[in-house]
This record gives structure tokens, C-alpha cells and sequence, in this order.
């Protein structure tokens, strides 16, 4: 063989070998989920409450509160993300203002979630006097969630070709009519694939809710948003971590990191799907 | 020469992008009812002037403008103008077929659902409009099909349909027989002449058989100049500059 052809094998099978690695490292998380926690799932474990001091019962409570805190998070993060997004696409002019916007929302991005939480503590909790609750909880979420919506949005708003916006101008549209009948229409699919994925990484977060609203254990399940609550990721981190028996909880934790993780791709499988039918919608 | 009244007047028009000036002291104008072609190689500024005449250079944020283009005797170079109610009088259509990704129907119906007629006038509208661009014919069993399963042809008359719909008196061309083969474009030529009873038609276009065939006037430009302006057949048979006879026969462009 000649060298070139030697270092041709090699480094292909150098990109194998890294493919090989992630996979398995993929495959013994899954398997080690799957089988320690399968035998946990039950309809009785998804719809009880925790009992005997969290060592019997199900995971009812943690999953209505992360179901909460979801909503509230989407309610806040989508609709200002996309209102973001709509100004600086289509409204905004070059200038150093929006460039230096843009660079805060991608630095946003990157910062740790548990900034976020201490965050949410001083703005939700003792400022805006909310008190530790869903609310709270939701929009500390929601602020983490905000540079994802408006990304996601944005790229989303940039697919739309031009000629559809200066096809709906020369009609004798107003900006606002062209933007409202003729972008956001189409823009949609890949607004809501994006802005799903955000809040699937929000849903299983659990610094920016340990300070805000999560509790430890709740006998009721919460009645209003002014209420504190369990939630999926919370629930995993005490029966892994501080649970007095910890031992005895493994399996709780595992059901429950089984729950937390389908809940998390059922939400990703969700946005393909959408993104799929609102694609083929309006293709006919 | 020119008959009929003026429809559009342009008066030392300059136009600006950033610091290249892109059309130099334009003067001239074009009477209603005519087809005018706008020739010239490209670069020269055909689709900038055009698009001067629904001031759509104003997305452009460093496009400025210089003297006067007076439509119907109202001067729209002035910044306080309504651009909407210009653009709903002086119609466009794109060089390069643009249907929204809606049905027949709805493509037709847009301008006039943002213009707010009432519902049960619009389907009247539609099939008048569609009419207008022979495409009814064509279309009339597929309304509620979405218009991107038209043929490229059929694609730019629905664009000429929508145009039509909301009643303008002129409609701007830009080229658009550029993407469509021979039969299509043969087709929305006869459908260019039929127009001109109705409407004010100005149209760039690079094919000088195509203006030839279609326009009563002609507008050379060059390098952002109105080089010549006059009718059709003298511009085609009887150039006053030398330069328009070198364009027109081919040497350069
Ligand atoms: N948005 C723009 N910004 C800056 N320059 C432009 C823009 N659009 C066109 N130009 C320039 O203006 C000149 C005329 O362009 P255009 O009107 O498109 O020519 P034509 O349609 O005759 O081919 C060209 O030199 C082109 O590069
Ligand atoms: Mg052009």
C-alpha cells in the first residue's frame, strides 16, 4: 500500500472509531436506563403519589408539575421569541445596536443554567414577590428558553424567501399585512420545531427551578400557579442523591429517569412530526 | 408621436445606491395605454428604474432618489406619499414567477382580501382577474389547487392575474418571460397586448425581438442613461445614435 493510501485507512477508520464511542456511550446510558427502570413502569407508578416517606407509590405529582411548568414556560418564551425574532428579521436595521442585541442573545445561550435560577430567585421570587411556585418556576425557564425561541424563530423567518414578501408589498400590502399573511404563515413549522426543542431541554432542567418552585415532596397536587410543585427532574436528583434510603429508592429513580427521558424525546419525536405535517400542508 | 394622456412623467430623475449613482437625469415620459419597453444591457438599471415606479427601492435602506416621477400628475418621489395606495395603482410582476405557496384562488384573492373587499365579491373578482390573464380556461377546475403545481408559464400569468385583481392602471413588468420557454412566453406576449386596453404596461425586458414584437415605445438605457427614447418601430429601424444601433444589433450587450 502506499502511504497515502495508509493514511486514507487510518483516518477513516479514526471517524469510525469516534462514531463507535458516541454510540455506545449513547447505547449503555439508554440500556442501563431501560433496563433498571422499565420494571418500575406501571400505570400505578404514573398515576400515584409518592408514599411512605418516598420509598413506595409513584411519580404522579413530579409529572403534572413538570407538565406546569412546561406550559407557563412555553406561554412566556414562545410568543416573546417569536416577537423578538419578528423585529430583529424583519424590522431592524444593520446597525451596531441589533448586531450587539444579537451577540447578548447568543451569549444568553451559553449561560450555566443554575445563573439563571439565582436569577429567577431575586427578579420572580423577592422582587416580583411570586413567592417559590410554578409562576416563578415557568418564567426562570422561560428566560433560559428565550435565546433558543428567538434563534429558532429567526432562522425560521430567514427560510421565507423575499419574493413573497415583495410579492405581498406590491399588492399593496403594509409591511405588518405582508409579514402577517405572507411570512409568519410559513414560518411557523419551523418556529414551533425549534421553540419544542428549547422547551424539551427546559422540561428536564433542574437548577433554574431548585430555588424557584420545586419542592421536595408535596402532599397535594398544586391548585394554581401560586402553588409550589414536584417536577421530573427535581424528583430524580433527590432519589438519586438525597434520598435517607438510598438503596431502597434506586428503582424509583431509575422509573423516573425512564419518564424524564421518554418525556423529553416524545417532545423532540413531537417537533419532527409537526415540523412533517406543517410542511406537507402547505406544500398541497 | 405620443397619444393619449401622460401617464407617468420621470423629470431629472437620479437615483442613488449608497454613493453609486445608479440612474443619471432621467427624462421622459409614457402615455397610457401603451406597452413601453425598457432595453438595455444589464447592469444599466432597468429593474432599479422600475422599481422605482412603486417605490419598492425603498426596502433598500441606502437607496435615495433625486427629481421627480410624477404618476397621474402625483409626484411619488416624495417621502410623505402613501407608498400602499401607489402600489395598489401601479401593479408588478417579478422577473421570476413568484405564487405564494396558497391555492389558484387565494393567490388571486390576496390583494384584495388584505384591501379589505367584502367575501362574496372576491370569487367575482377572481375569475374577472383570471380572465384578464387567460389562464381561466386553464385553471377554472383546479381552483382550490395549490399554485405551485402550475407550469412555469401558467405560474407568471396568475402572477399577472394577481396583479390585475386589485384594479391598478399600470403594471410593471420586470422581465417576465426570462424564466419560461418559448410556447409560454409567446402566450404571455399576446396576453401583454391585450392588456394595454386596459392598463398602462411598462416591461423590461433583454430580448430585443420581444420588444420589437410587443412595445409601441422604447427606452434604450446604458450604464444608468436614458440613451433614446421613442417609438418602437423607429428605435428598431431607425436609431437616432449610433450606440442604440450597435445595442440593438447585437455588437455589445
Ligand atoms: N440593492 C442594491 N444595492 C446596491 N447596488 C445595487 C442594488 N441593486 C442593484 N444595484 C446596482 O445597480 C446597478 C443597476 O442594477 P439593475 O437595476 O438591477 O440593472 P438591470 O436590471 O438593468 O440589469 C447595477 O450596477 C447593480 O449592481
Ligand atoms: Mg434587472
Amino acid at each position: 500500500m502506499k502511504s497515502s493510501d495508509i493514511k486514507q485507512f487510518l483516518g477513516l477508520n479514526a471517524l469510525r472509531l469516534c462514531m463507535a464511542v458516541v454510540l455506545l456511550i449513547l447505547f449503555v446510558i439508554f440500556y442501563d436506563i431501560i433496563s433498571k427502570g422499565a420494571g418500575k413502569i406501571s400505570w400505578a407508578f404514573l398515576s400515584q403519589p409518592p408514599r411512605n416517606g418516598m420509598t413506595e407509590g409513584g411519580i404522579f405529582p413530579a409529572i403534572v408539575g413538570t407538565f406546569c411548568v412546561t406550559v407557563i414556560t412555553a406561554v412566556f418564551a414562545i410568543p416573546f421569541g417569536v416577537g423578538c425574532a419578528i423585529y430583529l428579521n424583519e424590522y431592524a436595521k444593520d446597525s451596531w445596536i441589533t448586531r450587539a442585541i444579537r451577540m447578548a442573545i447568543r451569549n444568553l445561550s451559553g449561560v450555566p443554567s443554575i445563573v439563571y435560577g439565582l436569577f429567577g430567585v431575586v427578579l420572580f421570587v423577592n422582587m416580583m414577590q411570586f413567592g417559590t411556585c410554578i409562576l416563578s418556576a415557568g418564567l426562570t425557564l422561560g428566560l433560559m428558553t428565550l435565546p433558543w425561541t428567538i434563534t429558532a424563530s429567526e432562522e425560521a423567518l430567514k427560510s421565507i424567501p423575499n419574493a413573497y414578501r415583495e410579492g405581498s408589498l406590491a399588492l399593496g400590502a403594509t409591511k405588518w399585512q405582508a409579514i402577517r399573511t405572507n411570512v409568519l404563515p410559513y414560518a411557523v413549522p419551523g418556529m414551533l420545531t425549534g421553540s419544542i426543542l428549547g422547551l424539551a431541554r427546559a422540561a428536564g432542567e433542574t437548577a433554574p427551578i431548585l430555588f424557584t418552585g420545586a419542592a421536595f415532596s408535596l402532599p397535594i397536587l398544586p391548585s394554581s400557579v401560586k402553588d409550589q410543585f414536584m417536577a421530573l427532574p427535581y424528583h430524580l436528583y433527590i432519589m438519586s442523591t438525597q434520598h435517607q434510603a438510598i438503596v431502597k429508592v434506586r428503582p424509583i429513580a431509575y422509573g423516573t429517569a425512564l419518564v424524564l427521558i421518554a418525556l423529553v424525546f416524545f417532545m423532540n419525536f413531537g417537533a419532527v412530526v409537526l415540523r412533517y405535517h406543517l410542511r406537507k400542508q402547505k406544500k398541497d | 408621436m405620443e397619444q393619449g394622456r401622460k401617464m407617468v412623467e420621470v423629470m431629472n430623475f437620479n437615483f442613488f445606491y449608497g454613493h453609486a449613482q445608479c440612474l443619471k437625469n432621467i427624462s421622459f415620459d409614457i402615455a397610457a395605454h401603451q406597452v413601453t419597453s425598457i432595453i438595455g444591457p444589464s447592469g444599466c438599471g432597468k429593474s432599479t428604474f422600475l422599481r422605482c415606479l412603486n417605490r419598492m427601492n425603498d426596502l433598500i435602506p441606502s437607496a435615495r432618489m433625486e427629481g421627480s416621477i410624477k404618476i397621474d400628475g402625483q409626484d411619488i418621489s416624495a417621502p410623505g406619499l402613501d407608498v400602499v395606495s401607489l402600489r395598489k395603482k401601479v401593479g408588478m410582476v417579478f422577473q421570476k414567477p413568484n405564487p405564494f405557496p396558497k391555492s389558484i384562488f387565494d393567490n388571486v384573492a390576496y390583494g384584495l382580501r388584505i384591501n379589505g373587499t367584502v367575501d362574496k365579491h372576491i370569487g367575482d373578482k377572481v375569475e374577472e382577474s383570471l380572465k384578464n390573464a387567460v389562464l381561466w380556461d386553464e385553471v377554472k377546475s383546479r381552483l382550490h389547487e395549490s399554485a405551485l403545481s402550475l407550469s412555469g408559464g401558467q405560474q407568471q400569468r396568475l402572477c399577472v392575474a394577481r396583479a390585475l385583481a386589485i384594479a391598478p392602471e399600470i403594471v410593471l413588468m420586470d422581465e417576465p418571460a426570462s424564466a419560461l420557454d418559448p410556447v409560454a412566453t409567446a402566450k404571455l406576449e399576446e396576453l401583454i397586448i391585450r392588456l394595454k386596453q386596459k392598463y398602462t404596461i411598462i416591461i423590461v425586458t433583454h430580448n430585443m425581438q420581444q420588444a420589437a414584437r410587443i412595445s409601441d415605445m422604447t427606452a434604450f438605457f446604458m450604464q444608468g442613461d436614458l440613451v433614446e427614447f421613442g417609438l418602437t418601430n423607429q428605435i428598431f429601424t431607425r436609431p437616432k445614435k449610433q450606440i442604440t444601433e450597435e445595442y440593438i444589433t447585437g455588437r455589445f450587450g
